[in-house]
């Protein structure tokens, strides 16, 4: 069980997909107008997540590399319908709240990552709950999001008016802007404690920050090797080599 | 970097001309119009100005220091943006805009980009815009002591008549700063005749925007109406002070006729087409985003290279 706790670990905090991976930057951006609303894409996203990243490891001895991705996608639209069917006939508020981007779901490049990146290498168990993890790291980064935007440019948390009555709304933080302004000044304290961490001789080699995915020039070139379980990858290795 | 090393093949130009001193410069030509503007609108707007400034100052010093940086307050730039974002306010405004606005034009549209020099857009302008979507209610309520309604260009979008000598003049509604064009005049002409602007974009705004608005305006030729639209809202305060801005603003000369015939068309499509009576700062600023693509589009060719080919 220690492989499910650590996979949860990682996607939370050690390779948050927000915060640390920068993925998925498009429903971060539109739908965390709010508390809720960021909580709510967090949770729809996770399901989709673990459910396809579960099937995907089951399937991934059957499925032929040249057409893995096609595969993926199929597998994880079918999710995405499910869950979208289900939050419209359930619940039609948030629904309507998350509009496009829950079809938009398909297209995440979360769930594409974490289907190529381990769920196509690794057992069912560990897959399913770096599918959680991975979710929930998500979830709690559009939740602060979605919380500070609304503190800030509706005086309310999750609905609940919290600041004094003469604090007036300082409303572009609902708007697109703010989605930047707040994501910059979380990421940027995100790697000021990562910072801290490092000059207090942590070994942070793991974590890693603010990627903008540009690996011709990143100098992170072990980057690759934290992606996916090492261990897991060697048995697939030796399984291929007694199928020779 | 040592002032010795920057040295380029001669002939030189030698000027006394330094940030410090043109920046004083700015802020000197801006006095008529604060001025006017306390004298039109009373302790309110003196307050505003005050704040806005000592935020602007502030926020440039406080920032400096807990980055480890020099300290650049003394170059004046941050004065004159506070003065020039305080301008840019409506004379009721609460205090804490003006330190809202203030913080937001130093720390996030100047300082975070690498300060003085580095920043993409106007910071008095970006932080007015930022007010300007934040506090809509506020920053569009022009009523106060000596007047209130609509501000003359509201009036105008609405089909009511204006009284152009109260425009020229400055006895309307307004924002701190724009109201007299008189003032701003003044405070251009000293601008011009101390050599820190030229009529380059300045000029160029003002033609393209009359041709615009006499073909697109519904008016025609008509003199009232386009010198009620030059003197009325912000526009010539931001054709002199604003899109003139030397960082902002491109460096060739070709292109700054393009960037100046550019906001004349962007000043007037949102005037007469827009939803809002003013645009002159929306304007700027996507003239401002559009500097770098100007400059590359415009940049002369060296002495000797292209021609016409033997």
């Amino acid at each position: 069980m220690n492989s499910v706790k650590e996979r949860l670990v990682n996607g939370l905090i050690k390779e948050n997909p927000t915060f640390v991976l920068m993925l998925g930057m498009c429903p971060t951006l539109a739908v965390t107008t709010s508390a809720i609303n960021g909580l709510g894409m967090g949770l729809t996203t996770m399901v989709v997540l673990a459910l396809s990243n579960a099937f995907i490891s089951l399937l991934r001895n059957i499925i032929p590399g040249k057409v893995r991705i096609p595969a993926f996608i199929v597998i994880i639209a079918s999710f995405v319908t499910i869950v979208e069917l289900l939050l419209e006939g359930f619940i039609p508020t948030l629904y309507d709240a998350l509009g496009i981007y829950i079809p938009l779901i398909v297209v995440n490049c979360i769930i594409l990552g974490r289907a190529e990146a381990y769920a196509s290498k690794n057992p069912v168990i560990p897959s399913l709950f770096d599918g959680v993890g991975m979710g929930l790291g998500f979830s709690f980064a559009l939740t602060c999001i979605g919380a500070v935007r609304e503190l800030i440019g509706a005086g309310t948390l999750f609905g609940i008016h919290v600041m004094p009555d003469s604090y007036v709304p300082c409303s572009i933080f609902i708007m697109a802007p703010g989605a930047f302004f707040v994501l910059a000044s979380l990421t940027a304290i995100q790697n000021k404690i990562k910072i801290a961490g490092e000059k207090k001789g942590k070994d942070m080699s793991k974590i890693q920050s603010g990627c903008g995915s540009d690996c011709m020039n990143c100098s992170d070139m072990g980057c690759k090797n934290r992606f996916y379980d090492e261990k897991a990858q060697d048995k697939k290795g030796e399984e291929e080599k007694t199928n020779d | 970097m040592s002032d010795l090393m920057k040295v380029s093949s001669n002939p030189h130009i030698r000027s006394k001309a330094s940030t410090s001193s043109i920046m004083l410069a700015v802020v000197i030509a801006l006095l008529p119009a604060a001025g006017f503007g306390i004298y039109n609108f009373g302790l309110d707007a003196l307050i505003l100005i005050v704040v806005t400034v000592l935020t602007t100052v502030l926020t440039e010093y406080i920032f400096e220091k807990l980055m480890g940086k020099k300290v650049t307050i003394g170059d004046y730039s941050a004065v004159v943006t506070g003065l020039l974002l305080a301008l840019n306010l409506p004379p009721k405004a609460p205090w804490w805009i003006g330190v809202v606005g203030g913080v937001f034009a130093i720390l996030v549209v100047k300082m975070l980009f690498g300060g003085l020099g580095q920043n993409f857009m106007n910071p008095a302008l970006g932080a007015r815009c930022f007010l300007l979507i934040s506090f809509t209610s506020i920053m569009t309520n022009f009523d106060c002591d000596a007047y209130t309604g609509a501000t003359p260009l509201a009036a105008l979008k609405a089909g009511e008549s204006v009284n152009i000598f109260n425009m020229v003049v400055g006895k309307t509604a307004g924002t701190i700063g724009e109201t007299s064009m008189i003032a701003i005049v003044i405070g251009a002409c000293f601008l011009i005749l101390t050599g820190v602007i030229d009529l380059r974009i300045p000029g160029s705004y003002i033609v393209s925007f009359v041709i615009f608005i006499s073909i697109f305006g519904g008016h025609g030729l008509d003199f009232s109406f386009i010198s009620a639209h030059l003197a009325g809202g912000g526009l010539m305060l931001g054709a002199f002070f604003m899109a003139t801005d030397y960082v902002t603003r491109p460096i060739t000369m070709k292109g700054q006729y393009v960037y100046g015939i550019l906001l004349g068309i962007l000043t007037g499509i949102f005037r007469i087409f827009g939803a809002s009576a003013e645009g002159v700062s929306y304007a700027i600023i996507i003239g401002n985003l559009l500097v770098p693509l100007i400059e590359k589009a415009t940049l002369p060719k060296a002495f000797g290279k292209g021609g016409a080919k033997a």
